[in-house]
């Protein structure tokens, strides 16, 4: 890009005496002044949370409420703060949803690492991990700020689910357990 | 078998540029050395050539002679190559002078897009729940080679899932590719034939032999050499991704063939230990039971603090008492063939300021043939090559429990060694003063005055001799516990020497280590000339890639 | 000697003056306080804030609908302001020049105070000055005189904390101080000029100045000696756009960098203070004093008048004191070099020029 040079227009005598500047500036101040405060008084008034909102990372179960979550740990691989902490672990043998086969033990999310950036719900590949609209998380010790896996579901809660991909591994596998001979 | 040690090279070209490679080699691991990758599935360097997975396909062509002349046909001045009609797989050539390859064409190309495809038609893409994901060939060559979707609208056959092989392995058939490495390794490697192919096309399943198991010693290969998470170790199952895994390199103690590991750890845990590719040593294998030894690190009778007279006391004071008990009379030391070389050179040092007489307790096995020898301890050899034993290992201590009985002896050290099973009896530690410096409590920690805790191999770095006298070195993987020192420190200090200078010193003193520098160790170890122990007669037979000295 | 003591200790005098000598600091005190609220007020409804609006006490928000509305007003502010400032720990910093630190904010205060004194605020039916010190008719030049004391407080706090930031805006404070009290003293001669009869008595006195008053103001008489003095009153009551001894930006906090807890507060009122008596000065020089309107002698006999007269003086410090507000969130602050260049290039030259102009007009009418 070419640069051109822009000659700097001399000042007025008004204004060099900069008094109708400060004038000018004085009205933009009265005028805002004169405005209605866009303060909103938080704790008596909330805010809208809208669509898309990135508040704090919580886990959701599908609607038969069996847990998403396959314990992965793509998420707390791509976590730039190094927020989250997984243990994965093993479906027993008898739980309804044992074709899954692997499930998180643990699973912490440390909320005074985290900075709400929303790479573990784009990484998901189940789509178990939401940054929903809770957005305020207080406590009184560092202990308190980290959210165990119950009280991630507790947050979380149910969303709704289209693909049930598991079950349809199971049900085609079940379909073909007849034999192919 | 390849004599010479510089194998004759040969001109290939590889997409219009030449190559010298080694001739005869094969063309993927030719093409490899030159920077250029062959994906390829079913080929293992260590195992014969199959040339099922198809992924490796080339163009491969020569040089055009005529007929009646045997002259090269020129074209625009330059040889015409003559190619071969269909591509062909690179795992079954081998380099011959002359050759061409085309690796980037739109053939070959269109070749690894469609063989990715195939493979990947009934392939459960469960890549979440994989413990493969992160070292599996089959995600790298997909993203790599593939044509990143798929075009088939079927289902996907269902086989079987979780199925256990034997007591380590886990087999998912759904992820199976068909490579045979396995059943390959099985029956040349592990001479175990138990894993085989029933069925036929899509329906084609891995799966044992009726009534039979994969229960040798060296499963968790096939789990190594899966190029998929169709075998996976049940031991590591779920554990760990393999991204998160510090990778350190490490040597196994488990027997004196010195197999050279991988562990693979997280911030202080150890997950699972692998072989590490020695030519030398071990291939690419370990035995099965060498992968449990990282359970030492956490086991419930680990030392982790000093004790004196039965009561925990700081490190310090421990040493100080140690000193004075090494330094009051006649001392004996139990040396062992756990320590590394430069924990055996201190403890040398100890036994020459003090003119004490040093035993080395031997540890006896069966030899498995291929990577288990007789001798259960790394670093036997070297004992002999620091000067801490000029003898071969003591089956017994009948000889120091009689001196001790007869008062020749009045205090001892002993280094990781539990004496007790070796004839000298709790009862008899209690009469002379006795030093310990082990990892793990046992019968002979309990009968002495004052232990030191030691680290494990995991937790230290040092270097082992193994059985053909070759210098391999093993790095420390994870942190100790707090507050406990390394071995070589704790025995530098009781010999009243520097930790800096031992490899200087080594040097000096030893013909054999002339040439060795610390830090200059490569990851294959160095060969060191064991000559002046051929007096000895050494336990081990014949391993994979040792043979004893034939007796003079 | 005992009667000199039972003078000082026993006579109604004694007590009447220390009960005025009291009234003068709640007086100023609360103006101050109230005035930090009125700059916490304008300056959050200026940025679409609504400023402080939460502290309250149970007695107050006890009371309906009052006590909402003194919360909701933030009446309670300045009150909870103080409190902390007094309770707070009153940290020495261990590298200070103990005496002076201790000094300075005493110093800084006390000029504000004396001058508060003289200020006279309205005028009786009969004629008496209504005035925290009454008789003493001591004349703008003492007024000068003890304001300009107040940078010495700032110079001694700056010179006192030992560390550079507060030395470096006491010396900016000093130099500007004495940069614009020439120009202001310049500008208000002109004023003098026209309003002082040279035999009187009391020819620099700011009720005669009031006085003369009567009909037009001084600021349409004399606008342009009435601007200068307002620029520098801003300069030397350290406002926006001048506060230089302060300068967060590139001084941390300037000469209280090292001050915190109740020596911070003392600081704080003064300032507050030094714009209460430079607002008085211009309403009374300027701005016609306890005149209601200009050109309208008095509105209301006796008492009334009176009362309507001591009311437009402190509607019209309110005002001037929210103009002082309104400028500092509207004008940014000039750097250094442009403070010392309106002061040394333009406001002195203007002031000279302006003050011959009136000789030569006063000259030539004769």
């Amino acid at each position: 890009m070419a640069i051109k040079v822009v000659q700097r227009r001399p000042l007025s005598l008004a204004e060099r005496t900069y008094l109708p500047q400060i004038l000018a500036g004085l009205k933009v101040t009265w005028d805002n002044l004169r405005r209605p405060p866009v303060t909103l008084q938080y704790p008596d008034e909330r805010p809208t949370i809208p669509q898309g909102y990135r508040g704090v990372p919580t886990l959701v179960r599908d609607p038969h409420g069996r847990e998403k979550c396959v314990s992965c740990q793509l998420c707390e691989f791509v976590c730039p703060p190094k927020a989250i902490r997984i243990t994965p672990g093993e479906i027993s043998e008898t739980a309804e949803n044992t074709h899954v086969e692997k499930a998180p033990k643990e699973f912490e999310i440390n909320m005074l690492r985290c900075i709400y950036c929303g790479l573990c719900q784009e990484v998901c590949p189940e789509e178990a991990i939401w940054l929903q609209s809770q957005y305020s998380m207080t406590g009184t010790s560092r202990e308190s700020m980290v959210n165990n896996k119950a009280r991630l579901y507790e947050l979380g809660g149910t969303l709704p689910d289209s693909h049930y991909k598991w079950d349809k591994k199971k049900a085609e596998a079940e379909k073909q357990a007849g034999g192919h001979h | 078998m390849v004599t010479d040690n510089k194998p004759s090279l040969v001109t290939i070209n590889v997409d219009g540029v030449e190559h010298q490679v080694a001739a005869g080699a094969n063309l993927v691991d030719a093409l490899a050395k030159i920077g250029k990758e062959v994906p390829h599935y079913c080929y293992h360097p260590k195992l014969p050539v199959a040339g099922n997975c198809r992924m490796c396909l080339v163009e491969l062509g020569s040089p055009l002679r005529d007929r009646a002349t045997n002259e090269v046909i020129l074209e625009n001045g330059k040889p015409k190559i003559g190619w071969q009609p269909k591509p062909a797989i690179a795992c079954a050539t081998n380099v011959s002078a002359g050759l061409h390859v085309r690796l980037e064409s739109p053939t070959v190309k269109s070749c690894r897009e469609g063989v990715t495809e195939m493979i990947l038609l009934n392939h459960p893409l469960d890549c979440p729940i994989c413990d493969q994901a992160g070292e599996c060939k089959l995600q790298e060559f997909s993203a790599e080679y593939g044509r990143g979707y798929s075009r088939y609208l079927d289902e996907k056959n269902a086989k079987p899932k979780k199925t256990k092989l034997g007591p380590r392995v886990t087999l998912d058939d759904e992820r199976c590719i068909l490579c045979s490495r396995c059943v390959r390794f099985c029956n040349d490697i592990a001479k175990d034939p138990v894993l085989g192919f029933v069925n036929r096309g899509s329906y084609n399943t891995l799966t044992c032999f009726p009534g039979r198991e994969l229960n040798n010693n060296y499963s968790l290969n096939t789990v190594d050499i899966c190029p998929v998470g169709a075998l996976t170790s049940t031991d590591f199952r779920f554990k760990m991704r393999v991204w998160f895994l510090k990778k350190t390199p490490s040597i196994c103690t488990e027997s004196s063939t010195g197999v050279n590991t991988t562990v693979w750890s997280r911030e202080g845990k150890i997950y699972r230990i692998t072989p590490r590719q020695n030519d030398a040593v071990n291939d690419t294998w370990m035995p099965d039971s060498g992968r449990e030894l990282y359970k030492i690190v956490e086991e419930d009778n680990r030392l982790t603090s000093a004790i004196v007279k039965g009561t925990r006391t700081s490190l310090e004071s421990a040493l100080n008492v140690a000193d004075a008990i090494l330094h009051q009379g006649s001392l004996a030391i139990v040396g062992s063939g756990h320590l590394s070389v430069e924990e055996q050179f201190f403890l040398a040092q100890l036994a020459k300021r003090t003119g004490a007489k040093t035993y080395m307790p031997a540890h006896r096995g069966q030899n498995d043939g291929l990577l288990i020898s007789e001798d259960r301890t790394p670093n036997f050899r070297g004992a002999l090559v620091t000067g801490l034993t000029d003898r071969n290992a003591d089956h017994d201590l009948k000889t120091l429990a009689s001196d001790i009985e007869a008062g020749r002896v009045s205090s001892l050290l002993i280094c990781r060694e539990d004496v007790t099973r070796l004839g000298l009896s709790a009862a008899i530690l209690t009469k002379v003063r006795t030093v310990v410096i082990s990892t793990h409590a046992d019968a002979t920690t309990s009968a002495a005055e004052v232990v030191i805790p030691g680290l494990t191999v995991f937790e230290r770095s040092g270097n082992f001799i193994n059985c053909q006298f070759r210098l391999q070195s093993f790095a420390q993987a994870i942190p100790g516990p707090a507050g406990v020192l390394p071995d070589v420190m704790i025995l530098a200090r009781l010999a009243k020497s520097e930790t800096t200078a031992v490899w200087k010193t080594l040097a000096e003193q030893n013909p054999v280590l002339a040439s060795v520098a610390q830090g200059l160790i490569s990851s294959e170890g160095i060969a060191l000339d064991g000559s002046a122990w051929s007096h000895l007669s050494f336990c081990e037979s014949k391993l994979l890639k040792f043979a004893p000295q034939p007796k003079a | 000697m005992e009667q000199i003591l039972n003078n000082l200790v026993l006579s109604p005098a004694w007590y009447y003056t220390a009960a005025r000598g009291l009234l003068v600091i709640v007086v100023l005190m609360s103006i101050a306080a109230y005035s930090v609220l009125l700059e916490r007020k304008a300056s959050a409804w200026i940025q679409g804030r609504i400023g402080p609006n939460r502290t309250s006490h149970p007695v107050v928000a006890w009371i309906p609908f009052l006590g909402t509305f003194l919360m909701k007003g933030g009446f309670i502010q300045p009150a909870a302001d103080g409190l902390k400032f007094l309770f707070k720990e009153d940290a020495l910093p261990g590298h200070v020049r103990k005496i002076t630190y201790i000094l300075a904010p005493c110093i800084a205060l006390a000029p504000a105070l004396i001058a508060l004194v003289m200020l006279p605020f309205g005028e009786l039916p009969n004629g008496k000055i209504i005035t925290l010190c009454p008789g003493a008719d001591v004349g703008v030049l003492f007024m000068f005189a003890i304001s300009s004391l107040g940078v010495y407080g700032i110079a001694l706090a700056g010179w006192s904390a030992n560390s550079k930031y507060p030395f470096l805006g006491a010396v900016r404070g000093s130099a500007q101080l004495i940069s614009y009290e020439l120009a202001m003293g310049l500008s208000v001669l002109t004023v003098f000029l026209a309003t002082a009869t040279p035999q009187e008595n009391n020819a620099l006195s700011l009720v005669s100045m009031v006085k003369a008053q009567t009909g037009a103001w001084n600021v349409f008489m004399h606008p342009i000696a009435a601007l200068i003095f307002l620029i520098c009153i801003f300069a030397e009551a350290n406002r926006h756009p001048f506060d230089m001894p302060e300068s967060e930006t590139d001084l941390v906090g300037g000469f209280h960098t090292e001050y915190g807890a109740f020596k911070f507060g003392l600081f704080f009122v003064a300032e507050y203070s030094h714009m209460v008596i430079g607002s008085s000065l211009f309403i009374l020089m300027f701005l016609g004093g306890w005149h209601i309107l200009p050109w309208v002698p008095t509105i209301g006999t006796g008492v009334v008048a009176s009362l309507l007269g001591l009311a437009a003086f402190f509607i019209k410090l309110a005002a001037f004191l929210f103009f002082f507000v309104w400028v500092r969130w509207t004008v940014p602050r000039f750097r250094y070099d442009q403070v010392m260049r309106i002061g040394w290039r333009v406001l002195l030259p203007v002031a000279v020029a302006n003050l011959i102009v009136y000789f030569l007009w006063y000259a030539l009418k004769g």
